[in-house]
């Protein structure tokens, strides 16, 4: 069921587990239970499991209370198309935090923290033709977010959530869909060199219901997101693909969980990133918790990277947790590999130059993720990107 | 005509108690049309004068020259070398994941011909190549090297030197991990280029074998780190008699 490990270059780690257990070690390895209060989670040290690989002392307070909303934080813009409510709310707005409870202590600031939401609602059948914008531009501040993506029963939409500018920002996005509906979301961290951001996403995805998730990281000195997905009703399907691009001090960790807790579900989990630069930093988790009852449960999740150079490090840790033999399916990969010495001396042993020989195997890397996004503006967007990473690198 | 000239040349390679010299002062000259065999025993130097030739980073040149057609060699990076017409077909083709083949070849191909082929006749140039070398198509649209068999690998690099068309071509121990029937297949596709009279050869290998399929000009006997006898095809023959021990005798590694 898992993949053997290969190619794993000094200085990374790649471990994985499948566990059959009675008892969830996805929970029991959260230092507290689920709250929307921050006092209810004690400041993290470091050592705890979830906390482990990020550099606490570069989250600029956003995990020990000391970082505070200043009014030069974030700007938010959203541009949405017609059949598209979009609402500044207060706190008490029930519709806030009805996809999942924060799990983490920062997480649980930016709840505590946050003092406007803003709400988008996609009628129910309302197929869109555009997507939805939000661009959430960073002013050099200190920002609490949250954000609610609703899409009633059969309703069709895009979203693409772009964050850019210098901040320092903790969020909560929220992604409700309705029996039958279709939700694709982008968000891109492509950040100023100094922002930090932390994020949860959680999706609670309805009966026949199908949520696409597409991650990308390129900037910022800390970035770590937290996408979620459980299940309201059989038949739905959640795809959460990935790509990060992690350069020379950057820290970029992607903590995914799909629970399936109801029964005839699938989920598909695709990360793939690329590392250049000393001190780069990626860290991938990919927990998927098949409960009891999910009998019919498809699952798959995969992470690879792509080290480009000497002293970039990986930590890659898939970790599948089975309740019942009932599935359908259930597996998990985990690869990480470098581009060395003698893959490049081939290249330009037919004539190919040292920067096109990088840009080649980069692209191909990421090629086959790229193409499943679906979206030709933001795949364009991608690509131009990653170009100019390779070109930054020589 | 092309001509690769190569004099007096010494190697060496970092080992653990500091460099060691594999190659002891070489002189081969190597012309357009002409097949030149170098066999000698595992270990005489014959893979590093290979990889040196194409400029790999492990190898330190210590001495001596390298010319193409006056040109000098050793002061070219890896690519320009390429580009200049040196190719070296590998014992060991590295795996280059996330690049297929078919990329591969045509970014190559452009490199060396300093232009992008033109769509519609590389694509029948590639698969007319590959016919010939009885490689499925499907293997065009496969990861380089990823997962190929020892075999495909031979073949994946004789259709590179089909297509990228050199002036001088290196091959290091193609023959080696073959079975007759590819070790057939690959020989006519060597003979194929060889037959254009446009490439100078320079064949590398252990065993006789593949010489009766690709008949040599000159075969040069190697020898702890240099060529210590030179003559026509009947050498071949005598080394396929008496073995390598006349020449190892004295202190060369085997």
């Amino acid at each position: 069921m898992a993949e053997a490990q290969q190619n794993i270059p000094a200085g990374s780690t790649t471990a994985g587990s499948i566990a059959v257990a009675a008892e969830s070690t996805v929970a029991t390895r959260m230092s507290a239970p689920p709250s929307f209060d921050v006092a209810d989670f004690p400041v993290p040290h470091g050592r705890e499991e979830e906390w482990r690989f990020t550099p606490l002392e570069r989250l600029r307070g956003l995990h020990d209370g000391t970082a505070v909303a200043t009014g030069e934080g974030v700007r938010v813009e959203i541009e949405a198309p017609e059949g598209v409510t979009v609402e500044t709310v207060g706190r008490d707005d029930a519709r806030l935090g009805k996809a999942g409870t924060p799990v983490d202590r920062v997480a649980a600031q930016a709840y505590t923290s946050f003092e406007k939401a803003s709400v988008v609602t996609v009628a129910k059948e309302a197929v869109l033709t555009e997507p939805v914008r939000i661009t959430v531009h960073g002013e050099g501040g200190v920002a609490f977010g949250h954000q609610v993506i609703e899409l009633g029963a059969f309703a069709e939409a895009v979203v693409v959530l772009d964050h850019t500018g210098d901040a320092v920002l903790a969020a909560n996005v929220d992604y409700v869909l309705g029996d039958g509906a279709k939700l694709t979301v982008v968000s891109v961290q492509d950040w100023d060199e100094k922002a930090v951001h932390v994020a949860q996403h959680n999706a609670l995805v309805g009966r026949d219901a199908s949520f696409k998730s597409v991650v990308v990281t390129f900037g910022g000195d800390v970035v770590r997101i937290h996408p979620r997905v459980t299940y309201a009703a059989p038949g739905g399907e959640a795809e959460l693909f990935g790509l990060y691009f992690t350069d020379a001090g950057q820290h970029q960790e992607h903590r995914l969980l799909v629970t399936h807790n109801v029964p005839h579900c699938k989920s598909n989990v695709a990360y793939k990133g690329a590392l250049q630069g000393q001190d780069a930093h990626a860290v991938w988790i990919g927990d998927v918790l098949i409960e009891a009852k999910a009998e019919g449960t498809d699952t798959y999740e995969l992470n690879r990277n792509l080290v480009l150079t000497d002293g970039a490090r990986v930590d890659s840790v898939p970790n599948l947790e089975i309740e019942t033999g009932e599935i359908a399916g259930a597996g998990h990969a985990s690869a990480t590999g470098r581009f060395d010495d003698e893959q490049l001396f081939y290249l330009m042993a037919r004539g190919i130059p040292e920067a096109e020989a990088r840009r080649l195997v980069v692209r191909g890397f990421f090629a086959e993720l790229v193409q499943q996004i679906g979206l030709p503006d933001v795949e364009e967007r991608l690509i131009a990107k990653i170009e100019a990473e390779l070109e930054a690198s020589v | 005509m092309a001509t690769l000239e190569i004099h007096d040349l010494h190697v060496s390679v970092e080992a653990e108690n500091g460099p060691r010299e594999i190659l002891k002062g070489v002189d081969l000259t190597i012309k357009q049309g002409e097949t030149h065999a170098v066999m000698g025993p595992n270990g005489s130097g014959k893979s590093t004068l290979a990889y040196s030739l194409a400029g790999h980073p492990k190898y330190t040149i210590t001495g001596g020259t390298v010319t193409l057609d006056g040109e000098d060699v050793l002061e070219m990076s890896v690519d320009e070398r390429a580009r200049a017409g040196v190719f070296l077909a590998m014992q060991y083709p590295v795996e280059v994941p996330g690049v297929s083949v078919s990329n591969f070849l045509r970014t190559s191909a452009t490199a060396v011909r300093g232009e992008a082929p033109k769509l519609r006749t590389w694509v029948k140039e590639v698969k007319e190549a590959m016919e010939k070398l009885q490689m499925d198509p499907a293997f065009a649209e496969r990861n380089v090297n990823e997962g190929f068999s020892g075999g495909e690998k031979k073949r994946h690099e004789i259709l590179q030197l089909e297509l990228l068309k050199p002036k001088i071509a290196i091959l290091d121990e193609t023959d080696s991990g073959l079975d007759v029937d590819a070790l057939r297949i690959v020989s006519e596709g060597v003979n194929r280029v060889r037959e254009t009279g446009e490439v100078g050869t320079l064949l590398i290998t252990h065993y006789t074998r593949i010489l009766r399929y690709i008949k040599p000009d000159f075969v040069h006997v190697f020898a702890n780190g240099r060529i210590v006898e030179s003559g026509g095809a009947e050498l071949a023959d005598q080394l396929e008699n008496e073995g390598y021990d006349k020449y190892v005798k004295g202190g060369a590694s085997a």
